[in-house]
């Protein structure tokens, strides 16, 4: 059992890293080929630094991933906050259910679920909603707040009720007791439903395929756009480039983790 | 009791809003859709002309499970053995399995074709060894072998959680009374895991029958899936209602043997998720 324990396991992780491993190193090859390695350049980053198609594509995914991920988390820490102190049980159920169905929907369905709502309101006159940037932000928006609720809501349930019952009693209003008491307890929640929201939007193509127009192309949807029929060896130094970045923020999470609960033991 | 705030009582009213807006209201107008002609007039005949689709729904199905039942048979065992080393390697590894989950599945899918295609690296390997060239993309297995690919560590995760959440003392027990260490897998482990199982199972099922680009990209087009059928009727306005007919079916299939896979389990929904 543990010999077999210890071939299976490095095995299969080999086999899970080797396809995204060799495209990083090709990324590197001169030769702009899969078949052979004919030495070290950075040609294919030059030529996608010099694309402006892809350097848009980068500003509208940052730009995207900051403004959906930011709404998602204040409107999904005030809604946790707000499902924490329901009273009414199977309100708070019915919430909670409806709140998951982006994350248990297949994204297609999503996807085209919103496409549809937005071709309606397109066609509705006076309102200004186009396809684009508008309908992008809204579309991740949505997709991220069960991720953030569901980072947020159970830092609440674990939290210390005689703690804000103190403030209260020394004084504090409500607000001020969610101010001061309960949103520092809470923050890093937030902080890994921001975060979470954030790695989310820059990764999701699915969604953004139905909802975004030719003129707002994220990184993901400039891939696919640029991969759909021919192989570009600048993709290759692209795919590697954000795989850095995700391995960048993963270990920003992570830290941002670690850093909460240092803080938890100091009180402690 | 007390009387509540403003803030407690409002703080959810925005969420409830947006989702509303952006959650219910999308839903009714694919179910609107899915019941009317192009024309706006109310009709069953989506749902009716959905049999010209069969095959491709049989098609989807059977990619789906046999990739499911690979990701099983694959995540499995490496959960079990995962969660009988030291703790320290344990945590090191469940890291390892959540990074690929983070990197876009298109340029994982994108990277295995770089591999498997005819003018890719396994090719010219294969040649350099005086072995024919072999032709994997455009073949069924090629699209299962993405799935599998792609969504393993969703099989691995949850299963993994469970089984790292039992007491080792069970596993003692078991030994102690005189059952072999297979023994004690298949009476103890498993179906002391069968949440994790089966949150494994709906997490790779999933994503494989609504997927698009893994078909597209390994299936060199030549496999129509679900996935491929509504994204290519969305292309077009004049064939929303059937594109949306399809979805209509296909969420409900899932959830018909999402609350069928439920059945199975009694543990709780918040067992074995995805989140960090």
């Amino acid at each position: 059992m543990k010999v077999l324990s210890r071939i299976y396991i490095p095995l299969i992780f080999i086999l899970l890293y080797l396809p995204i491993i060799i495209v990083i190193l090709f990324s590197f090859n001169d030769a702009g080929s899969m078949s052979h390695f004919e030495g070290f350049s950075l040609t294919w980053y030059a030529e996608l630094f010099e694309d402006e198609t892809a350097l848009a594509a980068l500003g509208n995914s940052l730009y995207l991933a900051v403004v959906s991920s930011v709404i998602a988390t204040a409107i999904g820490t005030f809604a946790a906050y707000g499902i924490y102190k329901m009273r009414t049980r199977w309100l708070s159920g019915a919430i909670r259910s409806v709140t998951n169905i982006p994350m248990m929907n297949p994204d297609i369905v999503t996807g085209v679920s919103m496409m549809l709502l937005f071709v309606a309101a397109v066609s509705i006159p006076f309102l200004p909603i186009t396809f684009g940037r508008l309908t992008m932000v809204i579309a991740h928006t949505t997709f991220s707040l069960p991720y953030v609720i569901l980072s947020v809501l159970p830092r609440f349930q674990q939290m210390d009720k005689f703690q804000t019952e103190a403030a209260l009693d020394l004084g504090c209003t409500p607000a001020k007791a969610f101010f001061k008491v309960e949103l520092p307890t809470v923050l890093p929640g937030i902080v890994s439903g921001l975060m979470l929201g954030f790695t989310l939007s820059l990764d999701d193509f699915v969604i953004s395929h139905f909802v975004s127009s030719p003129d707002f192309q994220t990184l993901p949807l400039y891939i696919y756009n640029q991969t759909a029929h021919q192989v570009k060896y600048s993709m290759y130094a692209l795919c590697a480039l954000m795989v850095f970045v995700i391995l960048i923020l993963l270990f920003a999470v992570n830290f941002a983790g670690t850093l909460g609960k240092n803080k938890k033991a100091k009180h402690a | 009791m007390r009387k509540k705030s403003f803030i407690e009582g409002f703080a959810a009213v925005p969420h409830i809003v947006w989702l509303f807006l952006f959650v219910v209201l999308p839903l009714v107008f694919v179910v609107y859709f899915a019941f009317t002609g192009a024309d706006g007039s109310f009709s069953f005949s989506n749902i009716a002309n959905l049999s010209r689709y069969g095959h491709i729904f049989v098609l989807s199905i059977c990619f789906a499970l046999i990739a499911t039942v690979l990701c099983l048979l694959i995540g499995y065992p490496l959960a079990y053995f995962m969660s009988r080393l030291k703790p320290k390697t344990q945590k090191m590894l469940v890291v390892l399995l959540m990074l690929p989950m983070w990197i876009s599945l298109l340029i994982r899918t994108y990277s295995l074709m770089a591999i498997l295609d005819n003018g890719g690296l396994l090719n010219s390997l294969l040649e350099s060894l005086g072995i024919t060239r072999v032709h994997i993309v455009g073949t069924p297995g090629a699209v299962i072998l993405g799935m599998v690919y792609d969504f393993l560590p969703y099989m691995v995760l949850p299963i993994y959680t469970s089984l790292s959440k039992l007491d080792i003392r069970y596993y003692e027990a078991a030994n102690d009374l005189g059952a072999s260490n297979a023994k004690t897998l298949f009476k103890v482990a498993i179906p002391l895991s069968l949440p994790g199982v089966i949150s494994g199972i709906t997490m790779v099922f999933v994503p494989s029958i609504s997927t698009f680009y893994i078909s597209q990209k390994l299936g060199g087009g030549l496999f129509d899936l679900i996935g491929d059928t509504i994204e290519r009727e969305f292309q077009n306005k004049s064939t929303y209602n059937i594109g949306a007919a399809i979805s209509l079916v296909m969420m409900i299939l899932i959830l018909i043997s999402v609350a069928i896979m439920n059945r199975f389990s009694e543990g709780d929904d918040s067992e074995g998720g995805i989140i960090v």
